[in-house]
């Protein structure tokens, strides 16, 4: 990546001032927008593949519970791309050599993680370790992974140069953004090397089993600290920049989708976080001085009586963290959304449908996002006059969520489709979130709750919504924007082969998971449900989705590859590869210098003209005066 | 590079950036604190015992804390309106006089949690005495980042003034939108915590 220093053009006016930065003040200490949106993309994209790693380790324990696990065949694959990689920086300082080096740290944690006596004895792994890594996954890609890369890293990058802007508006504090984050993740990895290892109560992190677990839990809440500031300080930084900073000419009306899907989410993290913040200060208090916010009086663990005051609440937790989690879930979606309007309306040389029906749905869905979390809680015994609203509510939900969808779909009618990589992407995640979301009704409803709460139909349904769905999203965004940020297209024959793959074993993967939950298997079991009489017909799923889950893997080290062979060897484009319209592209330069424009642009038109009758060009960018 | 609307408003929002993003830290502080008021308002309700915040907190050091605290925020507004009519002698006094007042509220709040101490009134004592802690706790990080903040802009940030003062003029009334929520939050304990 130390490319992108090579291929920027020096001879532009708002360039001239700039002089050449070294490593370490131009990709480590920057308080440039873009390249903290690389920090952030490339940082997600690694807790990504750890989080995978750590998924593909349990996928070995569900299919052959009690075997030794082959732990080479995770190991030496990982210490290979990193190998290569470092080959391929000739070991110049540059982000390929530290990701490189960072691979290698993978791969070496991973050994650590597949050896020890209180982890994996003789090589298999203990049900303690296995419910590590389970809360650790979950929480990692979804605090440290998805929401890093759909907020942090496209965001950052996208969301200044759509709007017009320079930067954001407060540069040093989306550097915090970043190191907070970056703290906070290294808080989480590190728990895995204290006593008893890391957290394991579930990402959920439930009392008051979470008040009773080991140290790696105190981990969990001060990494979640660190966490929650970063994105209190990310999310103030984009609504004030999307207020305030865009251009002459961009109205909100005019403003595209994906900036519209950043603005709404940024409100959910602004306003969603703290009280999860709150859930976690007070989780500390009862770790660490004793209180017993959420332990009630009598408690018995492990045949002991608990010495604490008792009269707290358990069910308190759970409300404070769904007050989270559940516009969390729609912090995952809404920017992987809002990149498929832009893949969609590109690549269909059509304006998006419905251009004000998918914003105000945007909004209705943000502000209806706070008041569904307690369906998450139907089996707690809250009443069910408490359910009944909730289940009203997150029926009401649904229908922004179809309207996003539909107009989606109905934008490819009629059109010219570009079946680019990205587009590919981009068109397998509407059935696979259709899938997700239709899966979640039985689970929105109270009664039909009761049967497949907390069964793998609940893991398959979320998977739905997240793997095929918001990455997906993502992976389009990564192949659509990587020739802006680069300059280079990255191969779309690789890129096609890393589709196809992707879309057939991803799905053999989850689909097998909603055989298995309807057949009663629960999740977190550390041997894939063997003990259960009921499961048994079911149970040979298991290495079916094991084997899923292991053949996606080889085929994201094809889009590993990808990604850096692409940067010496892609194909080089100019400003406007994909023929645009929004002003990334037509108005910043590939890649767009410190300060993004080298002319203020000025916006006369909304953000999809594409195919306008009596123009010359198939699109009209928000930059051209008529 | 400059990033517009530092100093000037921008026309159609009438905001410059840092007010806005002020505001918005604000709203999520009242996310945050509002979920602590809520856990309070649930564990009191679902409680067998609970004990009135009279018969175990000093009523008579947390009105002179109240005092303490609404004074200090009047002469913040003081130190902005001094910075206003480009009286910086004035702007140090009352800013000095601000962060005063919120070193005598820690001083008398450290008196009354060492008296609990002293008692063994823990945290791990009751679940009153652990919500009691918590938000006052957190309350105080806050009135400490705001003495920390205060002193930056009294001391070296003031520099500022003789280069932009228009941008630290700025500075100070958005330093004085937080203190005022910190005021603000105490409003609100004062009475839930020693009064009810």
């Amino acid at each position: 990546m130390d490319q992108l220093v090579a291929t920027a053009p020096h001879d532009v006016g708002a360039h001239a001032h700039h002089e050449e930065l070294g490593f370490w003040r131009k990709y480590i200490f920057s308080i440039d927008h873009k390249i903290i949106g690389l920090q952030y993309g490339i940082s997600a994209l690694l807790f990504l593949f750890f989080g995978f790693t750590l998924m593909m380790l349990m996928r070995w324990q569900l299919a052959h519970p009690n075997y030794p696990i082959p732990a080479m065949y995770f190991i030496v694959p990982i210490a290979v791309i990193g190998i290569v990689i470092l080959l391929v920086s000739k070991f110049k300082p540059s982000l390929s050599m530290l990701v490189g080096l960072l691979f290698l740290g993978v791969a070496a944690l991973v050994s650590y993680l597949t050896s020890g006596e209180d982890r994996m004895p003789g090589g298999i792994m203990l049900p303690e370790f296995y419910n590590q890594l389970g809360a650790m996954h979950g929480t990692i890609m979804v605090f440290l992974g998805v929401v890093p890369l759909a907020v942090g890293a496209f965001g950052n990058y996208v969301v200044p140069l759509q709007i017009g802007a320079p930067d954001m508006a407060f540069p040093k504090l989306n550097a915090a953004s970043y190191w907070s984050y970056f703290v906070g993740g290294v808080v989480m990895l590190v728990s895995f090397f204290v006593p008893g290892g890391a957290a394991n109560s579930g990402w959920t992190s439930y009392s008051p089993l979470a008040n009773t677990a080991t140290t790696g839990q105190t981990f969990w809440l001060i990494g979640m600290v660190f966490l929650i500031t970063s994105s209190l300080l990310g999310s103030v930084n984009f609504i004030t920049t999307i207020i305030q900073l865009r251009a002459k000419g961009m109205t909100f009306m005019r403003l595209p989708f994906f900036v519209w899907a950043q603005f709404v989410t940024s409100f959910l993290l602004l306003l969603a976080f703290p009280p999860l913040e709150a859930a976690g200060i007070l989780q500390l208090m009862d770790r660490l001085a004793g209180t017993s916010f959420f332990l009630p009086s009598g408690l018995v663990v492990a045949g002991q009586p608990l010495q604490v005051s008792g009269g707290g609440h358990p069910i308190l937790w759970q409300h404070l963290f769904w007050f989270l989690a559940h516009p969390e879930v729609y912090v995952l979606i809404l920017p992987a959304m809002g990149i498929l309007g832009e893949v969609i309306a590109n690549n269909t040389r059509k304006p998006l449908w419905g251009y004000k029906s998918l914003v105000y749905a945007v909004i209705f869905l943000g502000f209806m996002s706070f008041i569904v979390w307690a369906h998450h809680m139907f089996l707690t015994g809250m009443g069910t006059v408490i359910s009944a609203f909730f289940q009203t509510t997150t029926m009401i939900i649904s229908i922004p969520s179809v309207i996003i969808l539909t107009a989606l779909i109905i934008s490819l009618w009629g059109g010219s489709i570009r079946f680019t990589t990205p587009m590919l992407f981009a068109l397998a995640f509407l059935p696979m979130f259709g899938i997700g979301g239709l899966t979640g009704l039985p689970l929105g409803l109270a009664p039909t709750d009761i049967h497949l709460h907390d069964t793998y139909y609940v893991i398959g349904h979320f998977h739905y919504v997240v793997a095929p769905g918001s990455l997906f999203a993502l992976f389009a965004g990564i192949y659509y924007w990587y020739p802006k940020v680069t300059g280079r297209k990255m191969s779309d024959v690789m890129g096609k082969i890393h589709f196809w793959g992707s879309f057939v074993s991803i799905n053999i993967v989850f689909l097998p998971m909603f055989i298995q939950g309807f057949a009663g298997v629960s999740r977190r079991l550390s041997d894939g449900a063997q003990q259960y009489a009921h499961a048994q017909s079911v149970l040979p799923w298991n290495e079916v989705m094991s084997i899923g889950a292991w053949v996606l893997g080889v085929f994201q080290i094809v889009f590993i590859f990808n990604f850096f062979w692409s940067l010496r060897r892609g194909e080089t484009v100019n400003e406007n590869p994909w023929q645009a319209t929004t002003l990334e592209w037509s108005a910043a330069p590939t890649p767009p210098p410190h300060g993004n424009f080298i002319k203020v642009p000025e916006v006369y038109r909304g953000p999809y003209e594409y195919s306008v009758p009596g123009k010359s060009r198939d699109y009209t960018p928000q930059n051209e005066a008529d | 590079m400059q990033i517009p609307y530092t100093v000037q408003l921008r026309s159609d929002t009438g905001l410059f950036n840092a007010k806005l993003g002020v505001w918005l830290f604000l709203a999520s502080e009242v996310m945050l604190f509002g979920a602590l008021f809520s856990s309070y308002v649930l564990l009191r309700v679902g409680a067998d015992h609970w004990p009135h915040g009279w018969e175990e907190l000093n009523i008579p050091l947390a009105t002179l804390n109240t005092v303490v605290l609404i004074s200090s925020s009047v002469t913040m507004v003081m130190s902005w309106a001094s910075l206003k009519m480009s009286n910086f002698k004035k702007y140090k006094l009352y800013m000095g006089l601000t962060i005063l007042c919120a070193l005598i509220f820690l001083v008398v709040k450290a008196f009354e949690y060492g008296h609990k101490f002293e008692i063994g009134h823990y945290p791990s004592y009751n679940t009153f005495l652990a919500i009691y802690f918590t938000l006052t706790g957190l309350h105080g990080l806050h009135v400490i980042g705001g003495i920390v903040l205060n002193t930056y802009l009294w001391g070296p940030g003031s520099y500022m003034w003789k280069t932009e003062p228009e941008r630290f003029t700025n500075r100070v009334e958005v330093a004085g939108l937080y203190w005022h929520f910190v005021d603000l939050v105490w409003i609100f304990l004062f009475p839930v915590l020693y009064l009810l």
